[in-house]
C-alpha cells in the first residue's frame, strides 16, 4: 500500500481532527479523548508507511503537491507537500514514538483530572509536528513550527497551578521565539531574494539548482535560519529553556523534548542543508561541538533523574548539528532516528520509575530499583548503553559513529571532533552514574522504597523501544549503509574508520569505568551524602550544578536591559510626552488667563471708554441740534463740497 | 438593487436606532437594549449586502452615491465602497453588537445604547464618505457619544480622560481643519478623489506651494496622528482606554484606531505623496517608536486595561510602520512592487485583524473586572485558568492571535507586513522583530500571573465561568480569529486588486 503526495496531508490531519474531537468533547471523557487520539495517530502510523514506500520507490525523488493558500499582487502565496525518504522516515519515526508514548500516557496520566486536555495537547502536537514535517513551504513549516511551539508551551504547563511550570512554559516560549524570529527574517530575506518560499516547485523552488546559483547573501539567510534551530533545538546560548521544560509531565519530556519537536532544528538544517554556505556550516559546525561538550559538562553534576537526561539530549541535540555542520546531514538524520528511539526509552523509563516512586526524580533520594522494578531497569540499562555508545549491539553506537567520522574527515578543523570525542567520555560517565545512583544499592527514600512495577500500558512501549533501539542500528553501518543511500543516493561510504572506531570504544570504556568507579564501587549510603565528584572538585561540581550560571548571566544582562527599556519606555511616557502635553496644557490655561486679563483691561475698558465717548458725542450732537435751518443748510452745502471733491479727486469711478 | 442607496442605509441604521431609543421614553430595560442590539446588527446585515454587491476586480469606489448638497461650497454628497472601506465595514458590522453585548449590563441604559450606535454611526460615516465637508462632520462627530460614554460609565478617572480625550483628538483635528480650509482655497474642492487626481499628478503642491503643501501635510498629518495613534501622540490612550467601560473600550480600539489609520491611507497618502516621502523617515522612525517602545511600555503595566491599550499602540503602528515603509521606498529605483504589495495587504488586513483580537482582549478584561469587582490589576488574579477553563481557552485563543502565532489571523497580517517592509528597508523590519519579542513577553506574563499558578486574589472564591451573553460576545470573535487564520483569503480576496493597483502606480509626482 503506498500513499500519494497529494494524499500526505492525512498524515497530520488526522491527528488535528483527533485534537478538536478531544476539545470539543466534554470534561472528563478521558476514554473518548485517549482512544481517539491513539486511533487517529495508529491511522497516521500506517500511511506514513505508505509514504514510505512510496519514496523508497524513487530515493531521488522530491514528490510535490502545491497549492493557492491566497492570492497576493498578481500571484499567489502558494504552499504544498512533499515527499522524499527524509520525509518519510521522519513521519514514520515520530508517528511510531508517539504512537508509544500515547499508549504510555494512558497508563501515566490515568489519574490526572484533566487527562482528557492532555491528549488533546498531544494531538495538536504530532499533528503540527507532522505538518512540519512534510511541509513543502518553507512558510508552512514556520507556521507548523509555531504551533509545534505552542503546544510544547501548553505541555510544559500542563500543571500550571505549579508557579514554576507557568515559568518554565513562559520562559520556553520566549527563548525559542528568540530564535524563531531570526528565523522568520531568514525567511524574509530568503522570500525577497528568490520570490518564492516553496522548497520544490518544478525547478523554481529556493532548493531547486537553479534558483539555488542564483541566490546571493546566502550564508547570512542560512545563519538566520540557523537560529530558529539553535532556538528549538536546545543550541547553546539558547540551550536554557530546555531543562526547564521538564516541569511538564514525563511523557512530554518523552515525545517533545526528547524524540521530536527539539529535533526539528535538526530536520530543518538538514532539509534546507542546500541553502548553507561553507562560512554558515563552519558556524554551525562549532556551535555543535559547543552544545555536545557544554551539555554533557552540566550532566554531570545534576541530581534530578529528569534534568539529567535532558542535559544529555541537549548534549545529543549537539552532535547533530556538529554532523550538519561537517556536511553529512545524512549522520545528523542517523543519529537523529536512533536518538529518538532511545532517548524515548529512556525518558519513559524515568517516567516509570518517577510514577512507581510516587514523583520523586531526585536521583539521591532513589536506589536500588534494579529489584522491584525488573522490566524497567533491564530496558532503561539497554537506553542507557545506547546513549553511552555501547559498541555493536546498540544503535546509538553506529550513529554516534557516523557523527564522529564525519567530523573526522572535516577540512576546515578538528576542533568539533575532539570535542566530540571528549563528550563520548563524558557521556558514558554521566549515564554510569544515573544508572548507579537510581538502580543499585538500596532505596533512599520513601517513594524508591515503595516502588513497584507499572502496568503493561507503561511496560509494553518500554519494551518495544528497547528493541528498536538495538535494531535500528543495523541501517546504518559501515558495512550496510543503506540508511544513507537512501536519504542522499550519492552518498560514499568511506573506507577506513576502523582505528577510529577503536578510539571511541577505548573512550567509552574510559567513561564507563570512571563512572563506575566513582559511583558503582561505592553505593551511595544516604540521600543526603555528599557527591563523590563533589568532593573531588567541590567549585567546579557547584559550577556544573548551577547549570554553569547561564540563567544567572541571562538576567543580569538580557533581562536587566529589558527592565531598563521597559522602564525608560513607561517614564517617557509618563514624564517627557506627558509633560509635554501638560506644559501644552498649562501654555493654553496662561492663554486664557492673558485673554482675560487683556478682555477685562484692554477690550471692556475700551468698551467702557467707548461708550463713554460716544455718550459724550451724542450730547454734543444734541447740542448741535440746534433747529436753525440756516446752520443746517451750511452744513449740507459744505457736505456737498467735501463729496464733489472727493469724486473729482477719486477719479469718478 | 441598485436603486436601493445602500451605503446611505448603513450610515444612517445606527442613527435611526439612536434616534429611536431617544424616542422610546418609558420603554423597559430589556426593550431598549434589544432595540439596540437589532440596529446595531443592522450594520452587519447590510455590509453583507454590500459585500454580495461589491466586485472585487474593480478598483475604483463602488455603490456610489453622489448628490450636490451645498453648491456655493461646491460640497457634494459622496458616499462609495471600495475594498479598504468594506473590510472596515465589516469590521464595524462584527464589532459593535459585540460591544454591545460586552456591557450588555450597561446597556440597559436606554442613553447607553443610543450613544453606542451614535458612535458606530459616526465610524461607518468615515469609512463611506468620499468628500471631506461630511467625513469631517462625521469624524468629529464620533468624539461626542465617546466623551460621553466614557464620562458617565467610566471608572473612578473618567471625567479626566475623558477631557483629556476629547480636547487632545479636537486639538489635532483643529489642524486638519485648517488644512483643508486651505486645499479647498487654492482648490475649490473637497473630494477625496478629485483631491487624489491633483495629488498624484502634484498640481496640488503646485497650487498650495512648497512651504504651503508642507504645512498643510502637516495640518493633516496631526490631525490623524493624534487618532491613529502615532508615537509620542499616543498619550491621550492609555488612560481612555482603561478608564472607558468595557464595550467602549473595544470599539475604541477595534473600529476608532482604524479610523485614524483609515486617514492615512485614503487621505494623507493619496493628497501628499511628495511630502509623505520627504518626511517618511522621521516617520518610520516614530513608528519603529510605537512598535518596540509600545511593547515595552505594556510589560511595565500592572493595569490590565492600560497594558493593552499599549499592545494596542505596538499593533496599530505596524500598520503605520507599512505604509511609511512603501512612501519611503516610493520613487526608488528598482523598487520591489511585490514588497509594496504585500506591505499595503499586510496593513489593511492586520487592522481587521487587530480590531477582533484587541476587541476580544479587552471583552477578557471585563469578564475578569466583572468578577472581580472592578479590579483588574496584573495581581489581583490567580489561577483562573482552573477556575473557568471555557473562557480561559476563549481568552488564550485572543492572546496567542494578538501576538502572531501562525493559525491565527494575527499571524497572515504581520507577516506580510514584514515581507514587505523586509523588502522595502530590511533594517527596519530586524528592528520591529523586537516589538514581536516584546509582545509575545507582557501577554505571557499577563497569562502566567492571571491564568496560571494556584488560584488566587479574584479567583479564590467562586469565579463563574462565561455564559449567556458574555460567550455571544466572545466566540464569534474567536471563531473570526481561526477561519481567517487558517483561511486568509476571505478577506485578501477583497483588497488584493486595489493594492495590487496601488503598489503599481508607485510613482512621484
Amino acid at each position: 500500500m503506498s500513499l500519494s503526495v497529494q494524499l500526505l496531508w492525512l498524515i497530520p490531519a488526522l491527528p488535528l481532527l483527533a485534537a478538536v474531537v478531544g476539545t470539543l468533547a466534554p470534561r472528563g471523557e478521558f476514554k473518548l479523548s485517549a482512544s481517539t487520539a491513539i486511533a487517529a495517530l495508529t491511522l497516521s502510523f500506517l500511511l506514513s508507511c505508505g509514504a514510505l514506500i512510496t519514496a523508497l520507490a524513487d530515493p531521488s525523488a522530491h514528490l510535490t503537491s502545491n497549492f493557492t493558500w491566497f492570492d497576493l499582487g498578481h500571484g499567489a502565496v502558494r504552499l504544498g507537500w512533499l515527499l522524499d525518504p527524509l520525509t518519510a522516515l521522519m513521519c514514520v519515526m515520530v508517528t511510531f514514538v508517539g504512537l508509544l508514548i500515547f499508549v504510555f500516557s494512558t497508563g501515566y496520566m490515568r489519574d490526572d483530572a484533566n487527562a482528557k486536555q492532555f491528549f488533546c495537547f498531544l494531538s495538536l502536537f504530532a499533528a503540527a509536528m507532522l505538518g512540519l514535517i512534510i511541509a513543502n513551504s518553507l512558510l508552512l513549516l514556520f507556521v507548523c513550527w509555531e504551533l509545534v511551539g505552542l503546544a510544547s508551551y501548553l505541555l510544559i504547563g500542563f500543571w500550571f497551578h505549579k508557579p514554576e511550570a507557568a515559568a518554565a512554559a513562559k520562559k520556553a516560549f520566549i527563548t525559542t521565539r528568540i530564535g524563531d524570529l531570526g528565523l522568520l527574517l531568514g525567511l524574509l530575506w530568503l522570500y525577497d531574494s528568490t520570490g518564492t518560499l516553496l522548497l520544490y516547485d518544478e525547478g523554481q523552488g529556493v532548493l531547486d539548482p537553479v534558483v539555488l546559483a542564483g541566490l546571493g547573501g546566502s550564508t547570512a539567510i542560512g545563519l538566520l535560519i540557523f537560529c530558529g534551530a539553535v532556538g528549538k533545538s536546545g543550541q547553546f546560548p539558547l540551550h536554557v529553556w530546555l531543562p526547564d521544560a521538564m516541569e511538564g509531565p514525563t511523557p512530554v519530556s518523552a515525545l517533545i523534548h526528547a524524540a521530536t519537536m527539539v529535533a526539528a532544528g535538526v530536520f530543518l538544517m538538514a532539509r534546507v542543508f542546500p541553502l548553507l554556505t561553507p562560512d554558515a556550516l563552519i558556524v554551525i559546525a562549532f556551535t555543535g561541538a559547543i552544545t555536545a561538550l557544554l551539555g554533557a559538562l552540566i550532566a554531570c553534576a545534576q541530581s534530578d533523574l529528569k534534568r539529567i537526561l535532558a542535559f544529555s539530549t541537549v548534549s545529543q541535540l549537539g552532535y547533530m548539528m556538529l554532523a550538519i555542520g561537517v556536511g553529512s546531514w545524512v549522520a545528523a538524520i542517523f543519529h537523529l532516528l536512533t536518538h529518538a528511539f532511545f532517548k524515548a526509552l529512556l525518558f519513559l523509563g524515568a517516567g516509570s520509575v518517577i510514577h512507581a516512586a510516587h514523583h520523586e526524580q531526585d536521583i539521591r533520594a532513589l536506589g536500588g530499583l534494579r529489584g522491584p522494578m525488573k522490566t524497567t531497569f533491564v530496558t532503561f540499562a539497554i537506553g542507557m548503553m545506547a546513549l553511552a555508545g555501547v559498541p555493536f549491539l546498540f544503535s546509538g553506537f553506529w550513529s554516534k559513529e557516523a557523527v564522529l567520522h564525519a567530523a573526522h574527515g572535516w577540512g576546515f578543523s578538528q576542533i568539533p571532533f575532539y570535542a566530540g570525542l571528549v563528550a563520548v567520555v563524558l557521556t558514558a560517565f554521566y549515564m554510569t552514574r544515573l544508572v548507579a545512583e537510581v538502580f543499585f544499592g538500596h532505596p533512599r527514600g520513601n517513594g524508591a522504597a515503595h516502588a513497584h512495577e507499572n502496568t503493561a500500558a507503561m511496560t509494553l512501549p518500554l519494551g518495544l523501544l528497547a528493541a528498536c533501539t538495538i535494531l535500528l542500528g543495523a541501517i546504518g553501518t559501515p558495512w550496510w549503509p543503506w540508511l544513507q543511500r537512501t536519504l542522499d543516493p550519492e552518498f560514499l561510504s568511506e573506507p577506513g574508520g576502523a582505528g577510529l572506531m577503536a578510539t571511541s570504544i577505548v573512550l567509552v570504556a574510559l567513561g564507563l569505568g570512571a563512572g563506575w568507579a566513582l559511583y558503582g564501587r561505592k553505593l551511595r549510603q544516604k540521600s543526603a551524602a555528599a557527591d563523590p565528584l563533589a568532593v573531588i572538585a567541590p567549585r567546579a561540581f557547584a559550577f556544573l550544578a548551577a547549570r554553569m550560571k547561564f540563567d544567572k548571566l541571562y538576567a543580569a544582562t538580557f533581562g536587566r536591559l529589558s527592565d531598563t527599556l521597559a522602564a525608560c519606555a513607561d517614564a517617557l511616557d509618563r514624564h517627557v510626552w506627558d509633560g509635554v502635553v501638560r506644559l501644552l496644557a498649562r501654555l493654553g490655561r496662561f492663554t486664557g488667563l492673558v485673554n482675560r486679563e487683556a478682555d477685562e483691561e484692554g477690550l471692556n475698558a475700551g468698551f467702557d471708554a467707548t461708550s463713554e465717548s460716544i455718550r459724550a458725542t451724542a450730547k454734543a450732537y444734541s447740542r448741535a441740534h440746534t433747529g436753525d435751518a440756516h446752520g443746517y443748510l451750511l452744513m449740507i452745502a459744505f457736505g456737498f463740497v467735501v463729496l464733489v471733491f472727493a469724486v473729482l479727486v477719486g477719479g469718478g469711478r | 438593487m441598485s436603486g436601493l442607496p445602500l451605503l446611505s442605509a448603513l450610515v444612517i441604521a445606527p442613527w435611526a436606532g439612536a434616534a429611536l431609543l431617544a424616542l422610546l421614553r418609558g420603554a423597559s430595560p430589556r426593550t431598549c437594549r434589544l432595540v439596540a442590539l437589532a440596529f446595531s446588527l443592522s450594520t452587519l446585515v447590510l455590509a453583507a449586502l454590500a459585500l454580495a454587491a461589491f466586485d472585487p476586480a474593480r478598483t475604483t469606489p463602488q455603490l456610489v452615491e453622489r448628490h450636490v448638497w451645498i453648491t456655493a461650497l461646491n460640497v457634494h454628497y459622496h458616499l462609495g465602497l471600495d475594498g479598504l472601506s468594506l473590510v472596515l465595514v465589516l469590521l464595524t458590522g462584527v464589532i459593535g453588537p459585540v460591544a454591545l453585548m460586552a456591557s450588555w449590563r450597561t446597556a440597559r441604559s436606554r442613553l447607553f445604547g443610543a450613544l453606542l450606535l451614535a458612535l458606530q454611526g459616526s465610524a461607518l460615516g468615515v469609512f463611506l464618505a468620499l468628500d471631506f465637508f461630511h467625513w469631517f462632520l462625521f469624524w468629529e462627530l464620533s468624539l461626542v457619544p465617546a466623551f460621553f460614554l466614557i464620562k458617565l460609565w467610566g471608572g473612578t478617572g473618567a471625567t479626566r480622560a475623558a477631557y483629556q480625550f476629547v480636547v487632545y483628538t479636537i486639538s489635532g483635528s483643529a489642524f486638519m481643519l485648517v488644512a483643508f480650509a486651505a486645499i479647498f482655497a487654492a482648490t475649490g474642492s473637497l473630494d477625496f478623489q478629485q483631491l487624489a487626481q491633483l495629488g498624484a499628478d502634484g498640481s496640488l503642491a503646485a497650487k498650495l506651494g512648497v512651504d504651503g503643501a508642507r504645512l498643510v501635510f502637516l495640518g493633516v498629518l496631526l490631525g490623524l496622528a493624534v487618532k491613529a495613534p502615532l508615537w509620542p501622540l499616543h498619550t491621550w490612550l492609555p488612560s481612555t482606554y482603561a478608564e472607558a467601560p468595557t464595550g467602549v473600550s473595544m470599539f475604541l480600539t477595534a473600529v476608532m484606531s482604524k479610523m485614524g489609520v483609515y486617514g492615512f491611507l485614503r487621505i494623507l497618502w493619496p493628497l501628499f505623496p511628495q511630502q509623505l516621502h520627504d518626511s517618511a523617515p522621521w516617520l518610520l522612525l516614530l513608528a519603529l517608536g510605537g512598535v518596540v517602545l509600545g511593547a515595552w511600555a505594556a510589560l511595565r503595566q500592572t493595569d490590565l486595561k492600560r497594558m493593552l491599550a499599549y499592545s494596542s499602540l505596538n499593533h496599530v503602528s505596524y500598520c503605520l510602520l507599512a505604509l511609511f515603509a512603501v512612501a519611503h521606498a516610493t520613487g526608488r529605483p528598482g523598487l520591489s512592487s511585490e514588497a509594496a504589495t504585500a506591505a499595503l495587504a499586510g496593513t489593511i488586513l492586520q487592522m481587521f485583524n487587530h480590531g477582533l483580537s484587541a476587541a476580544a482582549l479587552f471583552c477578557c478584561i471585563g469578564v475578569l473586572e466583572s468578577r472581580a469587582g472592578g479590579k483588574r490589576g496584573l495581581h489581583d488574579f490567580g489561577g483562573v485558568r482552573t477556575a473557568a477553563p471555557i473562557f480561559a481557552g476563549l481568552c488564550g485563543v485572543a492572546l496567542f492571535s494578538s501576538l502572531g502565532l501562525p493559525g491565527l489571523n494575527g499571524f497572515v497580517g504581520e507577516f506580510l507586513i514584514f515581507r514587505g517592509v523586509f523588502g522595502l528597508n530590511p533594517g527596519v523590519a530586524a528592528v520591529a522583530c523586537l516589538g514581536l519579542l516584546g509582545t509575545a513577553m507582557f501577554l505571557l506574563t499577563f497569562w502566567q500571573r492571571v491564568f496560571h499558578g494556584p488560584r488566587g486574589g479574584a479567583a479564590t472564591v467562586a469565579f463563574g465561568d462565561v455564559r449567556g451573553i458574555e460567550l455571544a460576545s466572545l466566540a464569534p470573535l474567536v471563531v473570526l480569529m481561526i477561519a481567517l487564520g487558517v483561511a486568509p483569503q476571505l478577506l485578501l480576496r477583497l483588497i488584493n486588486p486595489l493594492v495590487t493597483s496601488w503598489a503599481g502606480h508607485l510613482v512621484l509626482p
